[in-house]
């Protein structure tokens, strides 16, 4: 009977205290989610905290979940700023190096070594910084520019403007590595 | 997605390729701590259902409510501090820690008369206010509101691990609240100016300031019925906003003349007020030189709204009407990429620039370092010997620096500021003007910043006192002040904290500072204690230095002034003495005085005592001159709203 209900549905029943409903909705969003942590965080490991800290903090938010917006944008939304709060949170404990900071360093010294297409991937994202790589994650999963400017807080006009200039970096990049 | 995304298929792939799947143990144990905590709170929420009136969730409550209608930028920032606190409470190590800190006794305090509050726990929210409410630890008055922003975030640190007491987890970060709101205002601002004493610190040093973007803001707030939050009161812009008839200088003197009185302070009987006034000659307007003036406008499509581009527009059209035919303007649009609309063309060729501004339209999204860059560009290429260039940029504020960062763009603009051309920004429209980054352009770039709300205001700034805004009389002017600790006890400067110097920045030539505009006057305002007075808030040292480099019991404070002539390296000395007799303060003196009080009613009235709206208006009302342009008129009419606002 489930299968014909909405995530909106769902998250509404689970809003009013429905304990499957809510299992339900983040069992659907689960892999999506953790894609998404991946794509912001950029290592297995910080992915997987950062989802488990956004699965432990969820219900808390739940009941803010307004019901008119989609529950994906809801979601990414609660996602993108746990990521945020996580990047805080290293930087004030000084481990700022770790993830894509830490590979940055590592590319830095061994620029002349092979690169695969993960550690292009890896320092392209590095590269990138912090709001371009959060715009990005977010187009990459197919949400439009008014969808990623409504999650992050910025108008769809920053979002666009954000691509061109991710744009522009990764064209930059691409150029580079053809003419070493 | 549209084939413009193409781009990013190298990326896609490989992030398709690098993303693992999640493990399925990880994703059972998250599902599962997800459920728990779930459970879990629908418990507490019961719980708390029954017993309305605990007072930990009260303050929480209460504490979040008053975080979501916070609205700055800065606070913002504060908030994101507690979020990151409340990370650390997940650990067991920030629960341990935190927990012998909770004291019983402050959170009772705190949560009196949140009780209703507690009780209406599922009860929807109202409309925030635009005022924030006042902190539940309110710090006293005379503390920074930063101090008592950081108290906030002590208290509800504090407060967390009792009210998620039994609950597993703690919120650790509010979306509500994380997610700037639609209006992403960002104003500039520091803590008020605080009292200094003499003995301590007898030198004063600031750059001047002739924005005038402050007032504008205030008074769009105040005219749509909200009172401004305090951030947005800029004291010295209100101040400044006005003309004041002061003592013009000599033609052949320095191109302004300092001018310094001492009167009764109206709200403090036992202080005094030293008004500082400078006014910059007008120079004759014959023969001034051509000018060069790049547009840069913002066309994106936040600009379409009708108080953005056709009000620019018709800005535009307006302060064409006052070029000679020999100056030179182009037109530089800047949306998704920067393109010149219109080339250099002779003002005399009306119906070339008309047809270019009218042409401008509003779509895609801002590029400001572009169309900076192109802007510039052109200025220089439009350069010749004796003439004078500016860059004019009308945005509504949502500029994006993206990546580069409002730091990168200050370097950018303050390299420029070496070529000699000048830079002004005009603000138009509500809802995301952030004022922070026009602050940083105007100040790194030579330039003003002026808030364009209505075709009067365009007006004043581009038609009566154009002069003023395209002709710098006199570069980087610093004002240092020092006070006699023989004559003044304590002092405390009215406004300015945005322009606040070093000391050793004074003589500073690479220091950059605020500059005079043709006809422009200062007007800075030092509220002082005379040695004696009881009004003195501080006791005197029993053990204080008691050498003097002069004996001048009859001299309340030396006033030094620098400044440049435009495009020189070397600045210039003007050195005045302030003497200590009290003397009856003039009309335009008063005005200000009333600007200043008005000023601080809004932002801090801590000083002020018992005088407030009334006095005030009274005080505006006697000294408003002429008034030629009816501009002291309306700020009579602001204040009278304003009083009726702050009454609710």
């Amino acid at each position: 009977m489930r299968m014909l209900v909405t995530d909106e549905d769902l998250a509404r029943a689970a809003a009013n205290g429905d304990g499957d409903a809510f299992s339900q909705l983040l069992e659907r969003q689960y892999d999506r989610l953790f894609a998404l942590c991946f794509r912001l965080t950029g290592t297995r490991a910080d992915a997987e905290d950062l989802c488990q800290d956004i699965c432990a903090a969820l219900p808390a938010k739940l009941s803010r979940f307004d019901g008119r917006a989609r529950v994906t944008t809801w979601l990414y939304r609660v996602a993108v700023n746990a990521a945020h709060d996580r990047r805080r949170k290293i930087a004030v404990h000084g481990k700022y190096a770790e993830g894509w900071g830490d590979w940055e360093t590592a590319r830095q010294a061994s620029i002349a070594e092979e690169a695969d297409r993960r550690d292009w991937l890896t320092g392209a994202m590095a590269r990138l910084g912090d709001d371009l790589r959060d715009t990005l994650a977010l187009v990459l999963d197919d949400l439009t520019h008014a969808e990623a400017g409504d999650i992050l807080g910025v108008s769809e006009g920053t979002i666009s403007w954000r691509l061109s200039e991710a744009r522009k970096k990764l064209r930059a990049m691409r150029e580079e590595e053809l003419s070493e | 997605m549209t084939g413009k995304d193409d781009d990013f298929a190298d990326i896609r792939a490989a992030f398709d390729a690098a993303s693992p799947r999640p493990d399925p143990d990880r994703k059972a144990a998250d599902l599962a701590l997800a459920r728990k905590n779930f459970d879990a709170l629908q418990g507490s929420r019961d719980q708390e259902r029954s017993n309305p009136a605990r007072p930990a969730s009260g303050l929480w409550r209460g504490a979040r409510k008053m975080l979501t209608t916070l609205k700055t930028r800065g606070a913002l920032t504060a908030t994101t501090a507690i979020a990151a606190c409340g990370l650390f409470l997940l650990t067991p190590a920030g629960q341990d820690m935190l927990r012998p800190l909770a004291d019983p006794g402050a959170l009772t305090e705190a949560t009196a008369g949140r009780t209703e509050e507690a009780q209406s726990f599922d009860a929807p929210q109202p409309p925030a206010p635009v005022m924030m409410e006042p902190a539940p630890l309110a710090a006293p008055a005379e503390r920074s509101r930063a101090v008592a922003d950081m108290e906030v975030a002590n208290g509800i640190a504090r407060s967390m691990p009792q009210a998620n007491e039994g609950l597993g987890i703690v919120p650790a970060f509010d979306d509500r609240v994380m997610v700037p709101e639609p209006n992403t205002e960002a104003f500039a601002n520091e803590a008020p100016s605080g009292l200094l004493i003499t003995a301590e610190a007898p030198v004063s040093t600031f750059s001047i300031d002739v924005d005038t973007a402050s007032y504008a803001l205030v008074r769009q707030m105040i005219n749509a019925g909200s009172l401004p939050p305090p951030d947005a009161v800029r004291i010295e812009e209100m101040i400044n906003y006005f003309p004041y008839d002061l003592p013009a200088p000599d033609v052949t003197d320095a191109p302004f003349l300092p001018s310094v009185s001492v009167y009764e302070t109206p709200w403090n009987p036992d202080t005094r007020l030293v008004h500082i006034g400078i006014q910059g000659t007008l120079p004759d307007l014959a023969g001034r030189p051509p000018l060069n003036l790049v547009f840069l406008i913002d066309t994106s499509g936040s600009m379409n709204d009708p108080a953005k581009l056709p009000l620019l527009k018709q800005s535009f059209r307006l302060m064409l009407d006052e070029l000679r035919p020999e100056d030179e303007v182009a037109i530089v649009e800047y949306a998704g990429s920067a393109g010149l609309v219109l080339p250099a063309t002779r003002a005399a060729d009306r119906t070339a620039i008309l047809a270019a501004i009218d042409g401008l339209g509003a779509g895609g999204a801002t590029n400001g370092q572009g169309g900076l860059e192109q802007a510039y560009d052109v200025a220089d290429a439009m350069a010749e010997a004796g003439e004078v260039s500016r860059v004019i940029l009308a945005t509504d504020g949502d500029f994006n620096v993206g990546l580069s960062g409002i730091a990168e763009l200050e370097r950018f603009i303050a390299d420029r500021r070496e070529t000699g051309t000048f830079l002004s920004v005009l603000g138009f429209g509500r809802g995301n003007l952030d004022d922070a980054t026009m602050q940083a352009l105007a100040q790194n770039g030579n330039g003003t910043a002026a808030y364009i709300d209505t075709l009067s205001e365009a007006q004043k700034v581009l038609v009566d006192q154009l002069t003023g805004t395209l002709f710098t009389i006199a570069s980087d002017v610093k004002v240092q002040v020092e006070f006699n600790p023989a004559a003044v006890a304590e002092y405390r400067l009215i406004g300015y904290e945005t322009r606040a110097l070093r000391r050793e920045d004074f003589n500073n030539d690479r220091v950059d500072a605020g500059d005079l505009g043709a006809g422009h006057s200062v007007t800075a305002l030092y509220e002082i204690t005379p040695v004696g007075s009881p009004a003195r808030l501080t006791d005197s040292l029993r053990y204080g230095p008691d050498e003097q480099a002069v004996d001048a019991a009859d001299e309340l404070g030396f006033l030094r002034l620098r400044w440049k002539a435009p495009g020189e390296e070397a600045s210039q000395l003007i050195e005045t003495l302030i003497p200590t007799e009290t003397g009856l303060a003039g009309q335009e003196a008063l005005f200000a005085t009333a600007i200043a009080g008005f000023g601080q009613l809004l932002r801090d009235p801590s000083w002020l005592g018992d005088w407030g709206w009334d006095d005030a208006i009274a005080l505006a009302a006697d000294n408003r001159g002429d008034d030629p342009f009816g501009y002291r008129n309306e700020a009579l009419r602001l204040m009278r709203i304003a009083q009726s606002l702050s009454s609710r």
